[in-house]
């Protein structure tokens, strides 16, 4: 059963198709070792024995983990969020019927930060994710637990949402590969919004060729939204095995902030495995990705302010018990049912688009949207991919930074532009870090960047820099 | 929180400075033009459904507490 396990999900379905493993078994194998999480990162597990599942007519390829930000029939969907506690929603979301449509058992809902809103899953109201390389450090976030089931051995294979770098970050700080696709590549009908004009869908897997195919299950349009264009190609499995003649941009504004040693070695050396494939590395400019984090911190929140108004104890979800009026019980079940990021981020939009402060704010920060996307076309004028670490840190410590909100939102100064400019970005690992003070050595991850719907591209290269990087390091493997 | 908002506002406001006269906003990446669909009668949520996870459904309605304040 273990070697079974140690297939990707290509080499499984591959396997089932061939009628060399069986759908069922396989799956089964794959519930037990879910039902093993002692990581915190399913919030709910088919065959947790409270009856309820998502039903797959015929398994017909490998399981997948679900991020409990999609709406599933009937099945407790939480957004990790005290206030949708107990939510069963009537219908379920576009991308997790597309894995059911395509033979896909769905294993469970795993953890996150709330509404998507954090880059350590420490906001989860139901406690955080522990990162499998070393539990007393955070998986990354907001997809922490879909990072932490796949690099823990408690799914083959997993989908998460990315807004401002919430697949590409966990990912980075998990050891495997995270993929967010061209704004628009994947439906977001029945995806829990969190900042509508920058949410995508996308894989969580172990490697390049997992998350080609699983993208190429996902994409596609769906008249259920109408921001939804699909590709105009399928993806194919990669199997490109060098990067001759692709160019590689590297942005100095990107680079000379503060990265730790340890990234910046890591970082260093995929360089030279680039050039060494027949890639070309040069530095351009991007002269306002700096300011990305500024403007993702005004239009993000004053989107999520919106899209949150609908939680207000009416139709659904958490009401708080009070003895007062409407208002009074509007603002009880608030007070309760979100956390206190969650607050923070309705305050900060709320404020942004205030009468008197939205141009200030919500308006220059939407025109230096349009410059960080301006700055990318230029760079991809005369070069194929920009490239930047995934995140300035490996993993860090669980509370270390939960006293410091803007510490935590720098964590995203890499993955925020590409969101900003709705462009397709993919985190692959890339090589080990020694974290200060000690302890076991900890993933790093590097990111590429291309250009709108040009996800085939990246995957090419993503995948022939895989294969040369032949990072195969394990948790809990030599020095952990 | 208050002093957390202001040292994030304080960050934000690094992009107030910046010369960005007669640049368009962007609201949105995809250029895509708003489409309508076929009006044609389909099945919605029944209203079982749409109230089934509603915390104090009364009679086909969501019931809430009154608007105003008694006494």
């Amino acid at each position: 059963m273990a070697a079974m396990l140690e297939l990707t999900a290509v080499e499984a379905n591959e396997a089932i198709a061939a009628g060399d493993l069986s759908a069922d078994e396989y799956g089964a194998a794959w519930a037990e070792a879910a039902a093993g999480d002692d990581l915190n990162a399913y919030l709910w597990r088919d065959g947790n024995g409270d009856g309820e599942a998502i039903a797959v007519e015929q398994p017909k390829i490998a399981p997948v983990a679900v991020k409990d930000i999609f709406c599933t029939e009937g099945v407790p969907t939480t957004a990790g969020s005290r206030i949708l506690q107990g939510y069963r929603p009537a219908y379920t979301s576009t991308a997790v019927r597309r894995l059911l449509d395509a033979g896909a058992p769905i294993l469970g809902k795993t953890n996150m930060d709330e509404f998507a809103m954090g880059s350590s899953n420490e906001n989860s109201a139901y406690g955080p994710v522990l990162n499998p390389w070393d539990r007393g450090r955070v998986p990354g976030g907001s997809s922490g637990g879909s990072a932490a089931v796949v690099a823990g051995g408690l799914a083959p294979w997993a989908i998460g949402t990315d807004t401002g770098g919430s697949i590409r970050q966990p990912a980075s700080l998990c050891g495997i590969v995270g993929l967010k696709p061209t704004y628009g590549a994947i439906s977001r009908y029945g995806m829990i919004a969190f900042a509508s004009s920058l949410d995508q869908c996308g894989p969580l897997t172990r490697d390049v060729r997992d998350a080609a195919l699983m993208l190429s299950i996902l994409q596609g349009k769906d008249p259920c939204d109408s921001t939804s264009v699909g590709l105009a190609q399928a993806p194919q499995l990669p199997d490109r095995e060098d990067l001759n003649g692709l160019r590689f941009a590297v942005p100095t504004e990107l680079a000379r902030d503060s990265i730790e040693p340890g990234v910046r070695e890591v970082f260093e050396a995929t360089l030279a495995t680039i050039e060494r494939l027949g890639g070309e590395i040069t530095e351009t400019t991007l002269p306002h990705a700096e300011h990305g984090i500024s403007a993702y911190y005004v239009i993000a929140p004053a989107e999520a302010s919106s899209n949150l108004a609908r939680y207000d104890g009416v139709r659904y979800g958490l009401r708080a018990e009070t003895a007062g009026d409407l208002v009074e019980m509007y603002e009880a079940t608030r007070a309760e049912g979100f956390g206190t990021e969650v607050k923070r981020r309705i305050m900060l939009g709320t404020y942004a688009l205030s009468s008197g402060y939205y141009d200030a704010y919500y308006g220059q920060a939407q025109k230096v949207r349009t410059k960080i996307a301006a700055d990318f076309s230029a760079a991809f004028a005369e070069f194929d991919f920009v490239v930047t670490p995934t995140s300035p840190s490996i993993a860090f410590g669980l509370g270390e930074k939960t006293a410091d909100p803007l510490a935590m939102y720098l964590n995203d100064f890499f993955t925020v532009p590409m969101s900003l400019a709705g462009i397709p970005a993919i985190s692959i690992p890339a090589g080990l870090a020694e974290p200060e003070g000690g302890g076991p050595q900890l993933p790093v991850g590097f990111q590429i960047a291309a250009p709108a719907f040009a996800e085939q591209k990246l995957l090419d290269a993503a995948y022939a820099l895989e294969q040369a990087i032949g990072f195969d390091a394990k948790p809990g493997g030599a020095g952990g | 929180m208050a002093g957390e908002l202001s040292g994030i506002l304080e960050h934000v406001d690094r992009i107030a400075k910046l010369d960005l006269e007669g640049v368009e906003p962007t609201s949105h990446v995809v250029e895509l033009e708003n489409v309508l669909r076929a009006d044609k009668p389909h099945q919605s949520l029944t209203p079982d459904v749409a109230l089934a996870a509603a915390p104090d459904p009364v009679d086909g309605a969501f019931r809430v507490p009154s608007p105003q304040a008694e006494g």
